[in-house]
């Protein structure tokens, strides 16, 4: 499934951030967003996930059909890895854990709980949420955070297996992932700053 | 969506999930009171119901911080709302892990502390009655007050602060029914009240809280 993005806008706390974003992910595509800290990346995936409203704009897919991975994992700390990963699966509806276990190397550390594991596991057992969804796009907020050369390796590799499998994905990264991949720089679509009509209504 | 429930449950039972902290809370509030009132027994009958409710009042407040900002902290509660269930069965569902783990075991331990507070004995099953038909209320209410605040650093007093007079209400019906139960008088009213404000609150307020979490979360 394609996913095209065209004109959009979005805002971070009130304040304009990106203008006129639009690009193609074509299904089996993996895209990278670039740019500076601060100039929207996490605030665009954000807004594709359906968490904040979009000034203006459009795109063909909803957040429905979009797995959202955000800086925070999502993982409760007294819970097994195992169990984490089966309570997504039961929330998006699909069963089995093995293969996203297996694809991020977990399958030793599937009994023991989470608030045992290292960053980088932590992390690991993070981005097995994302096959276990069953959602044809990924949104990854800078997903190699305290992950070592190995895991970036199991990382791409996923991301591959993912796109093969038709899926797609749009990336916010620093590094190089090796993949296969167009790369779109957000530095352009910096929001001229003007307030937003309506906001300054919350502190009167 | 059973699934978040025995999360929730599962969380809640293991090590740190505060399962016995309202619990205890109840317990020492009803075993210290009759050491400040003295051994008056005709007073602390009097004072029974109404010490009774308050107690397990302000033992649900205070487990109620914990309602949706452990998920905002560790950004499950970001996951949650792209996860294919509306928000609105997502705090219903909270609300209910809550009443389970507080207002259940409140409820079912109060008959044994009325004894401390000389609850005379027709007053037992009133006091079971108005507990479980008004604790689910304490935890619906909760739930909407902790997803008001739930962005905010350290927001148990703007949450207190909040969730208390919204609790009023409940409380005074709470305790008339059992009152007019102990002494035998007539006590359909107010707990039909006390019925009314929990079928209301579990109807209505999943949508304000859900509405409000959406907000948050921007």
């Amino acid at each position: 499934m394609d996913f095209t993005v065209e004109n959009l806008s979005c805002a971070r706390g009130g304040v304009p951030v990106l203008e006129g974003v639009s690009f193609k992910l074509r299904a089996g595509g993996v895209l990278l967003l670039r740019g500076p800290n601060g100039i929207g990346k996490t605030t665009l995936l954000r807004t594709l996930a359906g968490l904040q409203p979009r000034l203006a704009g459009a795109a063909s897919a909803g957040a429905e059909s979009i797995a959202y991975a955000a800086h925070a994992d999502g993982l409760k700390a007294t819970l097994s890895v195992a169990e984490n990963l089966n309570f997504w699966a039961s929330v998006y509806g699909t069963c089995d854990i093995g293969p996203a276990l297996r694809a991020f190397n977990l399958e030793e550390l599937a009994p023991r709980q989470a608030q045992n594991l290292s960053a980088g596991q932590k992390r690991r057992l993070g981005l097995a949420r994302l096959p276990v969804t069953g959602r044809p796009i990924w949104a990854l907020d800078e997903p190699t955070v305290s992950l070592d050369r190995d895991s970036v390796a199991l990382f791409a590799s996923a991301v591959a297996q993912h796109c093969a499998a038709g899926g797609s994905a749009l990336i916010a990264t620093h590094i190089d992932l090796g993949l296969d991949a167009d790369t779109l720089d957000l530095t352009p679509y910096r929001a001229q700053a003007y307030a937003v009509p309506g906001f300054d209504e919350a502190f009167l | 969506m059973i699934a978040l429930l025995i999360r929730d449950l599962k969380q809640a039972t293991r090590a740190g999930g505060g399962f016995g902290l309202g619990l205890a809370f109840f317990l020492i509030v009803t075993i210290l009171v009759p050491f400040g009132v003295g051994p008056e027994s005709a007073t602390l009958a009097l004072i029974a119901p109404g010490v009774l409710w308050v107690g397990a009042l302000l033992s649900c407040l205070l487990s109620l911080d914990r309602v949706f900002a452990l998920d905002f902290e560790d950004g499950s509660l970001d996951l949650l709302a792209t996860a294919p269930i509306p928000l609105e069965a997502v705090v219903g569902l909270k609300a209910l892990a809550h009443w389970l783990v507080t207002g259940v075991p409140l409820t079912l331990i109060a008959p044994m502390l009325g004894v401390l507070l000389n609850l005379p004995s027709g007053g037992y099953i009133w006091l079971l009655a108005s507990l479980g038909l008004g604790t689910p209320a304490l935890s619906m209410i909760g739930a909407f007050g902790a997803a008001l605040t739930v962005g905010l650093k350290r927001g148990g007093l703007l949450l207190s602060l909040l969730v208390l007079p919204l609790y009023v209400p409940t409380l005074i019906f709470g305790a008339e029914a059992l009152r007019r139960g102990t002494a035998g008088l007539e006590n359909t009213t107010p707990l039909l009240m006390l019925a009314g404000i929990t079928a209301a609150s579990v109807a209505l307020l999943p949508f304000a809280a859900a509405a409000a979490i959406r907000v948050n979360l921007r």
